[in-house]
């Protein structure tokens, strides 16, 4: 099979992978970004972005179609919702095969792969996916006008969240597994002074029922063991985020929780092999922090391939 | 008006027509969120993958929408966008509420539309 080199392949093509791109691109190396979904990432989930220094307010998929723009307008090609096939990223030319694109190399990779919605991981929350449970408030929240819904989640998407959709909804119950939020203060100031939310602390949610629709959320109480069935036409789930990294098992160092470890640098464990975005091993996930990270990999990055071109000479 | 890649179905007659032609259609019935643009993307993806199959879209707010693909017995359960709408031979072949990935999406054109 015909292998089309590269000097950099990028894994994910939200705001780390292209951030890394950009820096790559602009170097004038010949810069691939191949993304197993749409370009943009867990950006395009937020309906509004406005800690982004520069911008006043965006949204996050504009944020992503733009920073897209600016990747191939310096060269980067990017291919999106690509098949991967197989990925060799121990020996000295990384290799990447794609579906119905071919065999790509390169010396270096950065893998920025993100992360996913979390799930609770029960059938039931599968079966109503659609028809009641929702990730996403901007995009569903009108279909529970005057309606009792329930929201899943501490953080602060959670708690924003559910202050949301306070517009449609009659009344939320946010169920949370913890005493206290993990929200900042003024999220949760917010949420309690908030008339039509209530809250259920301490809560592991076991079931979700009904018939065609979602009737009834059944939770337990992590201390008492006591059951609560909430009477509810729709859930909003918001409990963080899995890294991507699945397909990296074995091929590069990840921690416990399945994130990839990286130094200062961004480097992995493998040589010529680096790490970017919410899928590496970190405290703080914004776009902000991506970016950084593709920045410092692709700059890290650039220096490995011009030596690497040097070595090749 | 849906910014994407994808024919847009834009009245109820071309809607009746496309139907009545009998081809394999993919509708996605959406708006430019969160949840509907990777289904967008993942249809066009797919376009030479799946030459016989016609991949369009829908805005879910437009009279059109109201006057077709959510009246459909299929997605009167729905409560996630997108909503897509799969038919072959006229008929609705399968219909899914909410985002999917590429994957599920070939499950159902292989499945259903082959």
């Amino acid at each position: 099979m015909e292998t089309h080199p590269y000097d950099a392949i990028v894994l994910g093509g939200g705001p780390a992978g292209l951030t890394a791109a950009i820096y790559l691109a602009r170097a004038r190396l010949s810069t691939l970004v191949l993304d197993t979904g749409t370009p943009g990432g867990q950006m395009n989930l937020s309906h509004e972005v406005a800690n982004y220094p520069g911008v006043l307010v965006t949204s996050g998929a504009e944020l992503g179609r733009i920073m897209r723009a600016q990747a191939e307008s310096f060269g980067a090609r990017v291919i999106s919702q690509v098949d991967l096939l197989g990925l060799d990223l121990r020996s000295e030319l990384k290799l990447v095969e794609v579906e119905d694109e071919g065999v790509f190399s390169a010396p270096v990779v950065i893998l920025a792969p993100g992360g996913s919605p979390r799930t609770l991981g029960l059938d039931s929350e599968r079966r109503f996916m659609g028809r009641g449970i929702s990730y996403c408030a901007t995009c569903d929240g009108d279909f529970f006008a005057g309606q009792d819904i329930a929201v899943i989640g501490g953080g602060n998407s959670a708690l924003e969240e559910a202050v949301s959709l306070t517009k449609y909804a009659s009344s939320v119950t946010i169920l949370h597994e913890f005493d206290h939020f993990q929200a900042h203060p003024w999220a949760v100031e917010q949420a309690r002074a908030n008339p039509k939310i209530r809250f259920l602390m301490e809560q592991m949610v076991t079931d979700f029922e009904g018939d065609e629709r979602l009737a009834a959320v059944t939770s337990i109480h992590k201390l008492t063991g006591k059951t609560v069935r909430v009477p509810v036409t729709g859930t909003f789930i918001f409990i963080g985020y899995v890294p991507r990294t699945v397909f990296l098992s074995g091929q590069v160092e990840l921690s416990d929780r399945g994130e990839i470890l990286t130094d200062e640098r961004m480097r992995t464990n493998l040589p010529g092999v680096y790490a970017a975005g919410d899928a590496r091993a970190k405290p703080y996930r914004q776009i902000t922090t991506a970016v950084s990270d593709g920045t410092i990999a692709a700059i890290h990055a650039a220096e490995v391939v011009e030596n690497w071109k040097k070595k090749a000479k | 008006m849906l910014h994407t890649k994808l024919n847009h179905i834009e009245s109820t007659q071309q809607y009746q027509e496309l139907l009545s032609s009998g081809k394999k259609i993919a509708v996605v019935c959406g708006r430019m969120g969160p949840m509907c643009i990777p289904v967008y993307d993942v249809m066009d993806s797919l376009k030479t993958k799946y030459p016989d199959v016609e991949f369009m879209d829908m805005e879910f707010d437009a009279p059109v929408a109201a006057e077709t693909i959510r009246r459909l017995p299929e997605t009167r359960s729905f409560q996630g966008l997108p909503f897509t709408v799969y038919f072959r031979d006229g008929k609705v072949a399968a219909a899914t509420s909410s985002i999917q990935n590429k994957q599920q999406v070939k499950e159902i054109l292989d499945a259903k539309l082959k």
